[in-house]
């Protein structure tokens, strides 16, 4: 049910986010989904790829500071409010969000959202016990 | 004008059997009173007696900081505490501090070098010098004042910071004279320019630079702020303080006191002696000192010396400006610092094997130290927040350490160049050689 997702320290200077991709897809590694959270100086790239295993060892080879962080994906309707709805839930339960990020995909009229919290188990509880519908770890990586 | 004229233009053969004299005394007197020495003669096999000429100095063993160090505090004196007077330390960021004891003599050799120097600045009995150097356990502050006591100027006492009374009394004590720090200098021109006061139109005539590395451009603009030529001062705790040399008004190299210190240059390397105006280390040996005689320090400092005559008719040996150190100390507003204590600082917040390279610049007047670290896996967190406060981490753990607010500087694994041997762990951009 948790995602596996790659977090790699980059710092903040021209091209230094094209050298992590290059090594991803020289071992054949496909990015499902990516945020970047930057600071002027130092920035963190997370990822949700197909085989994250795999993507941290190739990642670190090559010298890049890999850390694997758990995150869960929700499915929310694609339309006007339906992220409100999911976070609605969230500040109801007094969960404090760490970040999130989204995609949409083939699945007509639905987009996942991925979300990161420090207490992750309480997280899941709560949305299920809302009726929201966590989407399987595998169906993000193989989408 | 000379201070001490018979002295500072006596030939140099005169000179050289003066500091043979003295030299063998010296010796003789730490060999008889100091068990550091006597012990580590001993060793070398090398006596009082084996000093025939100023060449046989090089039989000797050098003596360093750290040996200074290890007989912290008084392990060095050669007279009992009843006969000292006064006491000061370097500033002991690393480990244990230098202790330097004075008798009344050495205080009043002190301030005779000092006198010496102002006298070569222009700065007589009329003058009033303004001393920005600290007051306390720093040897600027006093050995600049004890000398202005000797040449009969009035001092003004202020010590280091609160540079907008510093311009007011300039103005209203009519400062003619101002000791200070090249950055600290040029940051008080700038205040006064700021605040409308053209520091031309105060009475400076003379400045006396010490404490930190500088330029012949840093010069400049000094002279140019405050209208006034400024001088060159070097000198170290280890050996008394400041007045070791001392700018003439050639301004070209600083002279050393020669019937009170013996300057050798060495390669730091291969710790030959060098001839002259070859640049390798300093190496100074006090002539002249009751209190704690040292022999042969390694000074660190790198330079070149030539004893031809300078055009103001003194005949001592002139050094050249510092451009250098022979080991990685660097000095950040006029504190030093030592790459292992940001070591012992990183290791200290848990980063296993520390990779970092300090860098060293001075955008405007002062300096600024950034200290870039390689991240780890100790080091990295999944959270902008958590990345931050790591970094906060570091820097107060090096201000800990050191004394000195660091910018910290995360950075990629395996970004930071490695070397083979020994390595560099510094980066200076001030541009001071």
């Amino acid at each position: 049910m948790k995602i596996k997702q790659l977090s790699i320290f980059l710092q903040n200077r021209m091209g230094s986010l094209s050298k992590p991709l290059e090594v991803l897809s020289k071992n054949d590694i496909n990015i499902r989904a990516m945020c970047m959270a930057d600071t002027s100086e130092f920035g963190i790239l997370r990822l949700v790829v197909d085989n994250p295993e795999k993507g941290k060892e190739c990642l670190e080879k090559n010298s890049f500071l890999v850390k694997i962080t758990e995150i869960i994906g929700v499915e929310m309707n694609d339309t006007p409010g339906g992220l409100t709805t999911v976070l609605n839930v969230i500040k109801n339960n007094n969960i404090d969000l760490e970040y999130l990020y989204a995609f949409t995909h083939e699945k007509e009229g639905k987009a996942i959202l991925l979300l990161h919290s420090e207490d992750i188990d309480e997280l899941i509880t709560a949305l299920k016990e809302n009726g929201i519908t966590i989407v399987p770890s595998n169906e993000v990586y193989n989408l | 004008m000379i201070w001490n004229e018979k002295i500072e233009t006596m030939s140099r053969q005169d000179l050289e059997e003066l500091q043979l004299k003295k030299l063998q005394k010296t010796v003789k007197r730490a060999f008889n009173e100091i068990p550091y020495y006597n012990n580590k003669y001993s060793q070398a096999e090398v006596y009082p007696e084996d000093i025939e000429t100023l060449k046989d100095i090089e039989k000797l063993p050098f003596i360093t900081k750290d040996d200074l160090r290890e007989s912290y505090p008084y392990g060095l004196f050669a007279v009992e505490m009843d006969k000292i007077k006064e006491l000061h330390s370097s500033s002991g960021t690393t480990g244990k501090p230098v202790v330097s004891g004075y008798t009344e003599k050495d205080l009043d050799t002190w301030a005779e070098t000092i006198a010496r120097g102002l006298t070569m600045m222009g700065i007589g009995k009329n003058d009033i010098l303004q001393n920005t150097h600290g007051y306390g356990m720093f040897t600027g502050g006093f050995g600049v004042h004890y000398g202005c006591h000797k040449i009969g100027a009035a001092i003004i006492p202020i010590s280091t910071g609160q540079t907008r009374r510093q311009i007011e009394i300039m103005q209203d004590f009519k400062t003619t004279g101002l000791i200070f720090t090249p950055s600290y200098g040029i940051h008080l021109g700038e205040v006064a320019l700021e605040d409308g006061i053209d520091p031309k139109s105060l009475n400076i005539k003379a400045i006396g630079f010490g404490a930190e590395m500088w330029t012949e451009e840093i010069r400049q603009r000094v002279e140019e702020i405050f209208g006034a030529k400024a001088f060159n001062i070097y000198g170290l705790t280890e050996l008394m303080g400041p007045g070791v040399g001392v700018e003439c008004e050639a301004q070209n190299g600083l002279h050393i006191a020669e019937d009170i210190y013996y300057p050798e240059i060495i390669n730091p390397d291969t710790l030959e002696n060098l001839g002259s105006n070859q640049k390798g280390e300093l190496v100074l040996t006090n002539l002249e000192r009751e209190g704690m005689p040292v022999i042969r320090f390694r000074t660190k400092d790198l330079t070149k010396i030539t004893y031809e005559k300078c055009e103001c008719g003194r005949t001592h040996a002139r050094i050249s400006r510092i451009t250098g150190r022979s080991d990685d100390m660097i000095k950040v507003k006029g504190v030093a610092i030592f790459p292992s204590q940001i070591e012992k600082a990183l290791l200290r917040i848990g980063d296993v094997e520390p990779h970092y390279l300090i860098i060293v610049t001075r955008p405007g007047t002062l300096d600024e130290i950034e200290v870039k670290v390689e991240a780890s896996q100790n080091l990295f967190f999944d959270g902008i927040k958590d990345m931050m406060s790591i970094q906060n981490k570091i820097g107060k753990s090096i201000e800990n350490e050191t004394g000195i607010r660091v910018k910290v500087t995360l950075v990629e694994p395996k970004s930071l160049p490695r070397f083979e041997g020994k390595a560099k762990r510094v980066i200076d951009e001030r541009d001071l050689h």
